[in-house]
């Protein structure tokens, strides 16, 4: 049964194969009501399979859990009309004008007050000059924006979003995630896909896949002090040559270009400041210790968990 | 709590479903055009009324009645005689090689007999390999044979015209010598191509969804297996009524097909048919995987339709197990229906034996349809 006060999202060690494939492994998270969850990992890491499931589109092989407090295995028609599902891939009709999509929307959802709803949304998107133009002829941002709205037109209290950014433009994405925020304070739980990094930080709270599994859950500030993660930024002309002599180096975890600065990161701080040393003195270098990036974090994360996948492989 | 079946969301679907139809300009151009350009094609082909065949006449006397006879022939419209002086050698060859459709010998002594009433022979030989060609030709030749020397047996001659004609007319159909009834065709035709067009269509419809990424959507909001198959084949019923329409009509003016029954029978059974396809259509579309998939099924049923319904065999000269095969295909009972009414002016009490397979067919390609229709995308 639904219950007001249940958490957004519950799932319990959701498990999904496609042949003797593991897409999805044990994942269990929980997303509270009214926050920003993002949802990261690389591609082919399964945020897709595991969205499909938490909304009754695909049976997991194992596990259970509930959405907006509906069984995710029973009440999937529940679960359909009150969670709002954007597709990765932009799933309206191309060959239908705006208002056509909004108007088929309303229909299926037999919504009252219809012309006015579709009104508001168009309005909404500022959309009102082009609501006869085919979907199929706006660009990718636009796409992106009205997909949006047309799953938001049931008003539902839960926004599962599936990579809503991926190939839109940066002021696009902007604007976008000024959105989102829009609505999570209007009470609306969103989890949001992506694979870009940068969009982590703005989320309340972020779950990392990799390889199907969860590897962290947390903010942003406790992913990265739970990281025990240490960066120095390196500037200076030096830069090019110190890569090539910090590679390998142990206590050197991850050297990471951002434009002309080098960040240089470890886990183990001592180990790390043992392994700059050296190099401290350098006058065509200058250190300057700084916060660890989320990105940082992640590749590092990732880079650990395929030496597990690896290891396990060479048991089986 | 499943969501209880909704006309809402049946509207809604259909609603969708009729502009995409109404803005592809291909699909629909292509609902219109297949049934005229089938039609024209095939009807001419396979039993057309094909006028002005070449003809050869071997004249082995030259007479006022010869010269009637020629212009007897060339005045129906059928024939085109190329050649009058023409050897018997020359008018077999022409035939076997198709240069002629027609070769008309007026034997040596034929003035002298008819004069003297042994109604001589006049021999015909048509190449008959496609009999729906020869057909209405040869149909004029006999309706010719009664009139055409009215003229000419006049006065004291006149005592040898009433009756029978005056000659023996002697048709020999090489090649082919069993002819098919031309009318048949027709009605035939309609189901053939409400077949095709009516399948083809729809089998696309759930496949196309899927391709284009728009089901994950679909599936992602209430509506239920039912409303999406009933509202993608409701628009195309309608095209099926405008396909009979265009088929009717031209097999009227093209054709003369004579339409002797009730027409609201004909339309009873034409939507029962079309029922039938299009639950065939959306059906295949659950199980196919990809629109080239559903091409190839919709092709693998629709052969079988043509080959074993009646349509280019008689039904009753077919061994059993193809009879059996045929009983279980839509066609096989529209053309029973279609032919019934048009040609026969059947009633209902005569179509109901042809009506009550259609719909359990219907129910039995629903009841699939449905089963296998994926609520998920497992
Ligand atoms: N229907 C499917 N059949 C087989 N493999 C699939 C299917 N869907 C997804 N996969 C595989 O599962 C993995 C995870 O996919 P997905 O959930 O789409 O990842 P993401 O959304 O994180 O990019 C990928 O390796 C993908 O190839
Ligand atoms: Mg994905």
């Amino acid at each position: 049964m639904s219950n007001i006060s249940a958490p957004a999202v519950d799932v319990q060690d959701l498990t999904k194969r496609y042949g003797d494939k593991t897409v999805v492994d044990h994942l269990s998270m929980r997303v509270e009501q009214g926050e920003v969850f993002g949802f990261l990992g690389p591609n082919g890491s399964g945020k897709t399979t595991t969205i499909r499931m938490m909304c009754g589109l695909l049976t997991p092989d194992g596990g259970s859990g509930h959405t907006l407090g509906y069984d995710i295995l029973r009440e999937s028609a529940a679960i359909k009309r009150e969670v709002g599902y954007m597709t990765q891939r932009f799933g309206l009709y191309e060959d239908l004008t705006i208002r056509e999509n909004l108007d088929f929307i309303a229909r299926v959802y037999r919504m009252d007050r219809r012309a006015e709803r579709i009104a508001g949304a168009i309005e909404r998107l500022g959309l009102q000059d082009r609501a006869k133009q085919l979907a199929g002829s706006l660009s990718g941002g636009w796409k992106q924006r009205l997909a949006l709205a047309a799953c938001m037109l049931h008003e539902p209290r839960l926004l599962l979003l599936d990579e809503p950014t991926a190939g839109v433009d940066p002021k696009a994405r902007r604007d976008f995630w000024e959105e989102i925020h829009k609505l999570a304070a209007d009470g609306i739980t969103v989890l949001v896909s992506t694979h870009y990094m940068d969009e982590a930080e703005r989320c309340h709270r972020l779950g990392y896949i990799a390889y199907g599994r969860l590897l962290t859950l947390g903010t942003p500030a406790e992913l990265i002090a739970a990281s025990g993660f240490e960066t120095w930024r390196v500037g200076g002309s030096g830069v090019n040559a110190l890569v090539r002599e910090l590679e390998g180096k142990a206590g050197v975890d991850m050297l990471t270009r951002f434009g002309n600065d080098l960040h240089v990161s470890g886990i183990d701080g001592a180990k790390l400041a043992t392994a700059i040393a050296p190099f401290r003195q350098r006058t065509d270098l200058h250190w300057e210790q700084s916060a660890p990036q989320l990105e940082d974090v992640f590749i590092q994360l990732m880079s650990q968990s395929r030496d597990n996948f690896a290891g396990s492989d060479k048991r089986a | 709590m499943p969501e209880r079946f909704s006309f809402a969301r049946l509207y809604a679907v259909m609603l969708k479903e009729f502009i995409q139809l109404m803005r592809d300009r291909l699909t629909f151009a292509m609902m219109v055009g297949i049934p005229i350009i089938q039609l024209t094609l095939f009807g001419y082909a396979i039993n057309g009324d094909p006028k002005h065949l070449p003809t050869v006449v071997v004249a082995h006397e030259q007479s006022p009645f010869a010269r009637s006879i020629v212009s007897g022939l060339v005045n129906s419209g059928y024939f085109d005689v190329i050649s009058t002086s023409a050897r018997d050698s020359d008018a077999d060859t022409m035939l076997a090689e198709g240069s002629v459709q027609f070769a008309v010998t007026i034997p040596a002594d034929f003035s002298r007999r008819l004069l003297r009433g042994e109604r001589p022979q006049l021999l015909i030989a048509a190449d008959a390999t496609d009999p729906s060609a020869t057909g209405n030709a040869i149909a004029a030749v006999q309706q010719l044979a009664n009139t055409v020397l009215r003229y000419d047996l006049t006065g004291p001659l006149a005592k040898l015209a009433p009756g029978q004609p005056p000659f023996d007319l002697v048709i020999q159909r090489r090649y082919n010598p069993d002819g098919v009834t031309s009318y048949n065709v027709v009605p035939g035709l309609m189901g053939v191509i409400l077949t095709m067009t009516m399948i083809m269509m729809t089998a696309l419809g759930i496949t196309r969804e899927v391709e284009r990424g728009t089901m994950e959507n679909l599936l992602a909001t209430p509506v239920r297996p039912l409303e999406v198959m009933v509202g993608k084949i409701l628009p195309y019923i309608v095209i099926g009524a405008v396909q009979v329409c265009v088929i009717l009509t031209a097999a009227r003016l093209l054709f003369n097909v004579p339409f002797v029954g009730n027409p609201a029978l004909l339309i009873l059974g034409v939507m029962t048919f079309i029922s039938a396809n299009l639950f065939v259509g959306i059906t295949v579309s659950t199980i196919a995987r990809s629109q080239m998939q559903a091409m190839q099924m919709t092709f693998f049923f629709f052969l079988p339709s043509i080959l074993l319904s009646g349509f280019m065999f008689p039904f009753r000269g077919m061994p059993v197990w193809a009879q059996t095969i045929g009983e279980a295909l839509p066609l096989t009972h529209f053309l029973r229906i279609a032919r019934g009414v048009m040609l026969k002016g059947n009633g209902i009490v005569d179509l109901w034996p042809h009506l009550w397979p259609l719909l359990i067919f219907i129910a039995v390609v629903l009841v699939i349809g449905l089963k296998r229709f994926r609520r998920t995308l497992d």
